[in-house]
């Protein structure tokens, strides 16, 4: 098995994976498998059907366990590590007898914040959201755009490190995915939160993505891992420019190759 | 559109009058005779009656009371037990065949085994009354926390909220919509079998035994006036449950 002591993470580095197992139940999904995330990054993961991308961020993020192996967030456990989760069903997410403001505060409240300070953390996310709509209403009460953009900022309401992304723009229409992404954009930038976003839409994940992790079918290896590095801020128009395009008909291609393998 | 509007709203109360008119007619075209079934105007009448000089009052308030205080200590066994057996998937599947089991024996079947324990007393009827309100309670409320939705736990675990507070806060609250249909259907049990112990637990008070009695000295009007009264009880009991359910889980069905 592959450790940190075998295998340094380079510098810059947030998350080292290190010898990673997973199998469910004898079919082999990973198996030492090695990956570092960079700190203040956003990394989008794109590959085949069923070749674990939620998967990886959930045993990341702790919500599966791993069968062998190590993941280092700089060096410090998962226990020590603050994270932020924003899943694809916010329907299933957000707790329903709660305001869109408390399901916001909830997190800091727990963590034994003063009212005065987690009044001042959902403000700060407020102003950062440029949120216009009535957060005393319950989520039922919000539309599916709203509804993810409430779950994002609980996300953060904590000041996570790294925030995970399971396919937050499936349910979304196209409005509601631009408007997220630029706010994610946004929050990347202006926090340096590493972020990790798991898509099956290869626009959304080339638009946010500083690297793109493309994994092979099962069992799971990195067929590449693509820097992007296209200027940020980037603006919906960015999807035409040439060095984008350039980008996702790559990405695109070692996809058709790993989905033909 | 206005007058649509006000004519739906008498819609509610066509089946009622329905009733009242066969009821009316049946008596009228003597398919049934008048000792059976008194004519509805002298039924009410005779309810009014009752109501008004309170005869009817001190066995109404004896019914309710056994209801409550049975409600009260199903709920106050039923809501913690169900919640500690629906988190521990384990221990449920150990005695769910004892709950499903009772739950789906008629709790009237147990009558003479609770007064070989507990004798002819009022305690005997809260008790069988409670015993079966709490399994009702308990199945509810345990399945509540067990189709709690994962993936609010998770967030609460990715949150790093503490276990106790995941509890409190998540799986509490994800089983209070169905701990509420436990509650509801629970109260409307512990209803009927009061009524029936009353019938048949050596009562001096009760609606129960108000009804028994009329019948056996044939007094239809003060029967059929009973029957009525504890129908409106139940109805009422389960009304005022629907209110507070919609208050307390207003998300309930909307998520």
């Amino acid at each position: 098995m592959t450790t940190v002591l075998d295998l340094p993470a380079e510098t810059g580095t947030h998350v080292t994976i290190r010898g990673l197992d997973k199998s469910f139940g004898g079919a082999v999904l990973y198996k030492d498998f090695n990956l570092d995330i960079p700190k203040g990054k956003i990394v989008s993961i794109f590959g085949p059907n069923g070749c674990g991308k939620s998967t990886l961020i959930n045993m990341i993020s702790g919500l599966m366990s791993i069968d062998a192996g190590e993941i280092l967030f700089e060096g410090k456990s998962l226990a020590q590590t603050t994270i932020g989760y924003v899943f694809q069903n916010y329907r299933d997410a957000l707790f329903p007898w709660m305001s869109a403001w408390d399901n916001i505060a909830y997190p800091v409240k727990r963590s034994g914040k003063s009212k005065e300070e987690v009044k001042n953390r959902v403000e700060e996310l407020i102003a950062l959201f440029e949120i216009k709509f009535n957060l005393n209403l319950y989520p039922y009460e919000l539309s599916g755009g709203q509804q993810q953009t409430v779950s994002i900022m609980r996300a953060l309401a904590m000041k996570p490190e790294i925030l995970f992304l399971d396919e937050p723009f499936s349910a979304l229409d196209f409005e509601m995915t631009l408007f997220i992404r630029t706010k994610l954009q946004e929050a990347n930038l202006s926090t340096g939160v590493t972020m990790m976003i798991v898509s099956h839409d290869l626009e959304d994940a080339v638009f946010l993505a500083d690297k793109i992790l493309l994994l092979t079918r099962r069992p799971t290896r990195i067929s590449e891992f693509m820097s992007f590095d296209m200027a940020k801020p980037r603006a919906p128009e960015s999807v035409s420019d040439p060095e984008f395009i350039k980008t996702k008909s790559h990405a695109l291609e070692v996809f058709q190759r790993e989905m033909r393998a | 559109m206005f007058k649509n509007l006000r004519l739906q709203a008498f819609l509610p109360i066509v089946g009622p009058i329905a009733l009242l008119l066969v009821w009316e007619l049946a008596i009228t075209a003597k398919w049934v005779r008048p000792v059976l079934l008194p004519p509805p105007g002298e039924t009410l009448g005779y309810l009014g009656q009752s109501i008004m000089s309170g005869a009817i009052y001190g066995d109404f308030v004896a019914t309710l009371k056994r209801t409550m205080y049975s409600f009260f200590l199903a709920t106050v066994v039923g809501v913690p037990l169900g919640i500690a057996l629906g988190s521990n998937e384990k221990i449920y599947r150990s005695v769910e065949f004892l709950i499903d089991f009772f739950r789906s024996t008629p709790s009237s079947a147990l009558i003479p085994l609770f007064l070989l324990i507990f004798g002819i007393t009022d305690v005997n009827k809260i008790a069988i009354a409670t015993f079966a309100a709490v399994l009702l309670i308990i199945f509810n409320s345990a399945y509540g926390v067990m189709n709690a939705k994962k993936t609010r736990v998770n967030a609460a675990i990715t949150m790093g909220i503490p276990k106790r507070f995941i509890f409190k806060d998540v799986l509490f609250m994800e089983s209070l919509p169905q701990t509420f249909v436990g509650l509801r259907t629970g109260v409307s049990m512990a209803l009927v079998i009061v009524i029936v112990a009353e019938m048949f637990i050596g009562s001096t008070d009760g609606l129960g035994h108000r009804i028994i009695d009329a019948q056996q000295v044939f007094n239809v009007k003060e029967m059929y006036g009973s029957i009525l009264i504890t129908g409106a009880l139940g109805y009422g009991l389960n009304l005022l449950f629907l209110l507070v359910e919609k208050r307390i889980v207003h998300w309930s069905g909307k998520v």
